[in-house]
């Protein structure tokens, strides 16, 4: 391919949300950007492309932003869903140059939205993107082909070539041709994580593990990660952990996105494929305890998970894309998901004898708990009485690996044995250096925006310094 | 994908399940804030639905589910081939409406060209004893020609937008939602993108007003030629003043601009449907919808021409074309896309009642 030939001032490796802030920001600074993208054309942008949001710190309402939400709030945050498996430091300037970022973004052609309908509650600490994340990447795109950024499809990039910790070359194949060598003067990786590997999510996970649904791209499968790592970049996060949800069981193996999420699990009797119940559905509300039943469905046998509802619930949550299977009586309805139908029926007997009369409040913590059932349900406990039943499969669905390249605050690669000249990380590849486990709605298109631009600046800054210093 | 209403409707009802479980694209236009109104769908609100969307196809480029993946969305092509549907079987009758969009170019011209002859004839056989315009073709002829061809098309839309507004269940109309509606036609905002962007119809992902500017034009140019001719209408009526009128004349000041408009509106909506993608719109109807637009633009276009011509020889010939055009225009109005003004609108003003009565 004659259009990638020459010696390129930064080549971005990937094609998300961070690989185009880098490049965007790069080119702006004069740089020659060479983009490459995995995926082809029309699944271009990762999982980038499925987001809805980005968390910005705002200490006034801004742009679709009510209110404000300040550094110390969301670092708390923070501190909530990792448990303080963070770099507070690193944190802080996330959160704190989210800020700017929001301003940056419209300037490079996002449009924002109010919080959609049925997620209020995000108005003040999420801003939504117009059309979503694929808009968002649409518009990224274009703003890059109009700096002169040349993007890459189907670009595989096997091996990130580095002489005397030197940056030299990528080893990379193009819509399945040969591998080719792509000389550099710098690389921002931004590859994302390895969760669309199965084998290596199977080796870290267990067995079970062949049975979660991956709900983004396919195309992420971490290459370029264990490439890196394989060249001795120095490691961050818990190798063995994915954030996973738990999703629709009929969503497709890859790609399924936001759709195949399921919020019904407040409001249900879930069971296991032995039809029992295995944990407290009303923990809390539902977005603080969206990312627990994941690792607790991918704990049962078969990682498998139903939750069953009756007519009283079925208007409580946000539609999912596939409709609920239903039947006029619970024994029925467990034979119709594959459960055995008396067992469910002694279940959900047992269950509904546990529940009090008491105040019911979809949207708050009521209180209304069984009494003398184990596992108890703490809040929103009803019996399951009024016919029709629906019930809804539930699998684990995987959002990203935690395992990534550890970075400083200039989003430079870390090395233990001989430090990095020109080599960043941004996004999903380095995001364990922040997100040590858990996750907080919003914060991943909010790393992959502060480190993409970081890392597109300073390579670009590289780059003329060093065109600087040949040419004197 | 096969045509019949049932399969249309399950096709769109398919994807706006899809739709209403994400809700990016919320934003864009009137049909997303009316889909999460409920959960399943009946063929009315579904016709509703399809009603509200402008093919703006904002929500085709932004959307992470659209072919080669397997949700196969393309939410503008099933409303379009839904919305297209719904006309043709609310006016009625359908067969012409499918000859039209089938054929559409060709029936026009030749519907021009029989009536041309027709006027002719008619002019040959009784040359009009008035001055101007009648001295061509008697007054009670023009009437007479005139009068049924622009009501009768007229009583078949109308039944047709009564049959829509039971479909759409809006109940009582409301003065609010009317001039709520109308603000919102008169702007195109469901062309807009939500915020002055404007759409994705020829540039693929990137935004582009051309279509609205194009659109607007074709739009206030015909109300400009119907004022001109009701004023017309008026002066003759009730002042007994006749055609042709001088060029400061009230018909002449709105007539004038509005043909140009008109000129530049078709010919610009004509190039843009060329660089569009067709399969992101009805794309069975895409030779009507051109046929339609040539014929509202030969309208136009024969007007000004008659207009240049006061006082030459030109003046028959060109009259006999052009009022031959503007009865084929009306003659063909309920089975051409002239009719999605009508249903636009009414869609429209059915939405903001719904949301009223929804807020109680
Ligand atoms: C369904 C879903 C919804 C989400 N919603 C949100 C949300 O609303 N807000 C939020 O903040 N986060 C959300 N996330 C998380 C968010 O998607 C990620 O944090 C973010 O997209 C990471 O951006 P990135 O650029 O690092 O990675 P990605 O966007 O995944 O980009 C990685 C890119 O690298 C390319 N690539 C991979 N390997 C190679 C290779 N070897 N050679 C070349 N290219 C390669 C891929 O094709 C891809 O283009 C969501 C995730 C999912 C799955
Ligand atoms: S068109 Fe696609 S992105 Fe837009 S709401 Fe529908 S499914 Fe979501
Ligand atoms: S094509 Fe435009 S108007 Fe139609 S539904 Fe999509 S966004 Fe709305």
């Amino acid at each position: 391919m004659s259009e990638v030939t020459g010696i390129w001032d930064v080549i971005v490796v990937g094609g998300g949300n961070a690989a185009l802030c880098a490049a965007i920001t790069a080119a702006e600074a004069g740089a020659r950007v060479l983009l490459l993208e995995g995926a082809p054309k029309p699944y271009r942008g990762g999982n980038s492309r499925h987001t809805r949001n980005f968390r910005c710190m705002h200490r006034g309402p801004l742009s679709v932003l009510t209110g404000s939400y300040e550094e110390e709030e969301y670092l708390h945050d923070l501190m909530l869903v990792t448990k303080g498996r963070t770099d507070e430091s690193l944190a802080r300037f996330a959160i704190r140059t989210s800020e700017e970022c929001l301003p940056w973004m419209e300037a490079h052609g996002v449009r924002f939205q109010p919080s959609l309908s049925g997620t209020l509650s995000l108005s003040r600490t999420n801003a939504f993107f117009l059309g979503g994340g694929k808009a968002l990447v649409n518009a990224y795109y274009a703003t890059a082909k109009d700096l002169g950024v040349q993007a890459v499809y189907e670009a595989q990039v096997r091996h990130i070539g580095i002489e005397n910790s030197r940056f030299t070359h990528v080893e990379v194949e193009i819509a399945g041709g040969p591998r080719q060598r792509i000389e550099g003067r710098a690389v921002v990786l931004a590859s994302g994580g390895f969760q669309s590997d199965l084998d290596w999510l199977t080796r870290a996970w267990g067995p079970a593990a062949a049975n979660f649904l991956i709900r983004g791209t396919p195309y992420n499968r971490g290459v370029v990660l264990r490439d890196m790592l394989d060249q001795g970049a120095e490691s961050v996060g818990d190798p063995t952990q994915c954030h996973a949800v738990a999703i629709d069981g009929r969503a497709p193996k890859y790609d399924g996105g936001i759709v195949t999420r399921l919020d019904c699990v407040p409001f249900s009797v879930v069971v296991n494929r032995d039809a029992e119940r295995f944990y407290d559905e009303g923990e809390d509300v539902w977005p603080k305890r969206y990312a627990i039943w994941g690792r607790l469905v991918a704990g049962q046998p078969d990682q498998v998970g139903f939750a069953l509802i009756d007519a009283k619930s079925i208007d409580l949550f946000m539609p999912s894309v596939f409709p609920p299977v239903k039947a006029d009586t619970i024994a029925e309805l467990g034979e119709r998901l594959g459960l055995d139908g008396q067992k469910l029926s002694q279940t959900v007997d047992s269950f509904n004898a546990a529940c009090r009369p008491g105040r019911f409040h979809p949207t708050e913590l009521d209180g209304l708990a069984t009494e003398g059932l184990t596992p108890a349900k703490t809040n929103w406990a009803r019996p399951l009485d009024t016919p029709p039943f629906y019930g809804y499969q539930l699998r684990p669905g995987v959002t990203f690996t935690y395992l990534g390249l550890k970075v400083d605050a200039t989003a430079r690669v870390q090395h233990p044995a001989t430090p990095l000249e020109n080599v960043w990380a941004a996004g999903e590849i380095m995001a364990g250096s922040i997100l040590g486990q858990g996750y907080l709605a919003g914060f991943g298109m909010t790393i992959g925006t502060v480190f993409g631009r970081v890392a597109g600046r300073e390579a670009a800054a590289f780059v003329n310094s060093g065109a600087r210093s040949n040419a004197a | 994908m096969p045509l019949d209403t049932p399969s249309l409707a399950q096709e769109a009802r398919r994807q706006i399940e899809i739709c209403n479980a994400c809700r990016y694209c919320e934003g864009f236009c009137s049909v997303f804030p009316a889909m999460t109104r409920q959960k399943a769908f009946s063929d009315g609100d579904l016709t509703h639905l399809a009603n509200l969307c402008h093919n703006c196809r904002g929500c085709y480029y932004s959307c992470q589910y659209t072919p080669p993946h397997e949700f196969d969305l393309n939410l503008p092509a099933a409303l379009a081939e839904l919305r297209q549907d719904s006309w043709e079987r609310l006016v009625g009758p359908r067969w012409l409406s499918q000859a039209f969009h089938s054929s559409g170019g060709l029936i026009a011209a030749a519907l021009v060209a029989a009536l041309t002859l027709l006027i002719a004839v008619l002019s040959l056989r009784e040359p009009g004893e008035g001055a101007g315009f009648y001295a061509f073709l008697p007054h009670e002829a023009m009437v007479a020609l005139f009068a049924p061809a622009f009501l009768l098309p007229l009583v078949a839309v109308a039944l047709g937008l009564r049959r829509y507004w039971r479909e759409s269940g809006a109940g009582p109309l409301r003065l609010r939602a009317v001039l709520a509606a109308f603000t919102q036609a008169a702007r195109l905002r469901d062309l807009s993108g939500g915020q002055g962007q404007g759409c994705n119809f020829e540039k693929e992902e990137r935004y582009s007003n051309a279509r609205r500017w194009f659109h607007q034009a074709v739009m206030y140019g015909f109300l400009l030629c119907f004022a001109s001719t009701g004023t017309a209408t008026l002066l003759h009526y009730l002042l007994g003043m006749e055609a042709p009128y001088p060029p400061l004349s009230l018909p002449k000041l709105l007539g004038v601009p509005g043909g140009v408009l008109l000129v530049i509106g078709t010919i610009g909506l004509g190039w843009l449907k060329t660089r569009a993608e067709r399969k992101l719109g009805a794309a069975r109807v895409w030779g009507g919808e051109m046929g339609f637009i040539a014929l509202l633009g030969f309208v136009a276009a024969t007007g000004l021409a008659l207009y240049a011509a006061t006082g030459t020889g030109w003046v028959a010939p060109l009259l006999a074309v052009h009022l031959a055009a503007v009865l084929s225009f009306f003659l063909l109005l309920p089975y051409t896309k002239m009719v999605h003004g009508f249903f636009r609108l009414t869609a429209l003003i059915a939405e903001q009642t719904l949301q009223a009565r929804k807020q109680g």
